[in-house]
């Protein structure tokens, strides 16, 4: 069965070409992908992001409970809204989802993890709250529209109440905020300001038209996909899933190691991982022709074809910089370059840390 | 429903065909292709005065999503490349029929542009895959 989002019959109005995406069917693109991804990078546009789960944790251990369960620490969130972004790791230390938690109190929390995984995440957030006490409950009453780009937030302001407005006022980046109907949070997949705005799914068409209005335009997931990876950032099932540690995903940030008393789910894999090392994932760039694609082998050394020692995790062409770039998993002893495998040819490629967009601008 | 013109040729693995006269053709992809390709950004295309045997990969369309090889419908010398396609690859998305056509050859035996489909037999061919 394929589900819909609450957005689908704006989608069709817009004239957004649908795809299955895990389950959903979801726009891919509203005509070029392309021009979609510059609209955010150059002025605004939105993605709609109501198939990702919504998750409230409430109760007395809730903080207990979320410290034991990510490899981040929410004992750091002191600020009410302020909002983190952490693994969540099985016992072999391999990630099985990543999240953003926001916190309000120590007894109040909201997470957003993805929907492809969205039955293990609540069998696993379940099966992990025994013997703590805290409520679970998923929130499919809301939808969700990310409004990212350097005009994002004027716009969107546009259409807020005085009080939503005086709530936004001066938030900064990684916060949410519930203000009337609407959760307006600083978060984003595009490297560009923005907010992701949570809002009941009677009222989310509406919103959207308003936006539409407002002269946000409307973006599918291909150019989500480029923009994400753009900004060095990972998506679930390419750049990590379970069998992978998140040192090997550029998650090392993400691992709260202090205190060390800190039990949480797969620190002590993690901890022998550390002291024995791990692959890891950098960046690629490659400014002749041709498209880095997901699953194309890597060599590093100058080894060549017989010895290819990693893999191209996600691949794609970066249409702000004009050409190709990817994200790639390889042996830690990484040099300057590596060679891919591209339809058949080996190809030299440097090598950067897995960052090349922030702001507009290439950050490499 | 993708726009597939009366007046052309076409082989089932999405290219078309022009007859410019002389035994000339020109060549590029269908608008079925290069919407199920998205949007281009390289356009790899053979070298002027190369000889092509139907059915060789003679160039590629490489959009975000996915590189496509192209085959020569023809047998024949490759006369003419869209040049244009360098810098703008997007022109085989806005006018895959037009502007964005790839490359012209000088067909060995023009006769065999028969062996191609008619607009009915491609559309035929797309609504079988």
């Amino acid at each position: 069965m394929t589900n819909q989002t609450v957005l689908h019959a704006e989608h069709l109005k817009a004239g957004a070409k649908m795809v299955d995406f895990h389950g959903w069917e979801m726009p891919i693109n509203y005509g070029s992908q392309i021009e979609e991804h510059h609209a955010v990078r150059k002025d605004a546009g939105m993605f709609d992001v109501s198939h990702m789960t919504i998750v409230d944790v409430k109760g007395q251990q809730a903080q207990a409970y979320l410290r034991y369960l990510l490899a981040n620490d929410v004992a750091k969130l002191q600020d009410k809204g302020k909002a983190l972004y952490s693994g969540m790791l099985n016992d072999s230390a391999g990630v099985i989802d990543d999240l953003i938690v926001y916190y309000f109190d120590q007894t109040d929390y909201r997470l957003v993890v993805n929907s492809a995984t969205r039955e293990k995440d609540m069998d696993w957030l379940n099966a992990q709250a025994e013997g703590f006490d805290v409520s679970i409950n998923e929130r499919p009453e809301f939808a969700m529209i990310a409004v990212q780009g350097p005009n994002a937030k004027v716009k969107a302001q546009s259409l807020f109440s005085a009080a939503q407005k005086e709530a936004v006022e001066g938030m900064k980046v990684f916060y949410g905020v519930q203000a009337e109907d609407l959760f307006i949070a600083t978060t984003g997949y595009t490297g560009e300001a923005g907010y992701e705005i949570i809002v009941p799914s009677d009222k989310a068409p509406e919103l959207w038209q308003q936006l539409l209005a407002a002269g946000v335009a409307p973006c599918g997931l291909g150019a989500r996909d480029t923009l994400r990876l753009e900004a060095g950032m990972n998506l679930y099932g390419l750049d990590m899933d379970e069998t992978i540690s998140p040192l090997a995903a550029n998650m090392g940030w993400t691992i709260s190691w202090e205190p060390s008393d800190r039990d949480f789910v797969g620190r002590k894999v993690l901890e022998q991982q550390k002291i024995d090392g791990t692959d890891k994932l950098v960046g690629l760039v490659m400014t002749d022709k041709g498209v880095l694609r997901s699953g194309q082998k890597v060599a590093i050394g100058g080894l060549g074809g017989d010895h290819a020692q990693g893999v191209i995790t996600s691949g794609t062409f970066s249409p702000t910089l004009g050409h190709s770039i990817a994200m790639a998993r390889v042996p830690a002893n990484v040099g300057e370059t590596v060679e891919v495998e591209m339809r058949k040819k080996w190809v030299t490629v440097n090598v950067v840390k897995p960052s090349f967009v922030r702001n507009g601008k290439k950050v490499f | 429903m993708s726009d597939i013109p009366s007046d052309l040729h076409y082989a089932s693995t999405h290219e078309w065909v022009r007859p410019e006269g002389d035994g000339i053709f020109t060549v590029g992809i269908s608008a079925h292709a290069q919407e199920l390709l998205g949007d281009m950004v390289f356009v790899e295309l053979p070298d002027v005065g190369s000889e092509v045997n139907a059915g060789d990969d003679v160039a590629v369309a490489e959009s975000v999503k996915a590189a496509s090889d192209v085959y020569t419908p023809l047998t024949g010398e490759v006369i003419a490349v869209n040049e244009e396609l360098e810098d703008s690859p997007e022109l085989v998305n806005a006018d895959p029929y037009g502007d964005g056509w790839l490359f012209k050859i000088k067909a060995e035996d023009p006769d065999e542009v028969g062996d191609l489909l008619d607009a009915e037999g491609y559309e035929n061919a797309i609504d079988e895959e």
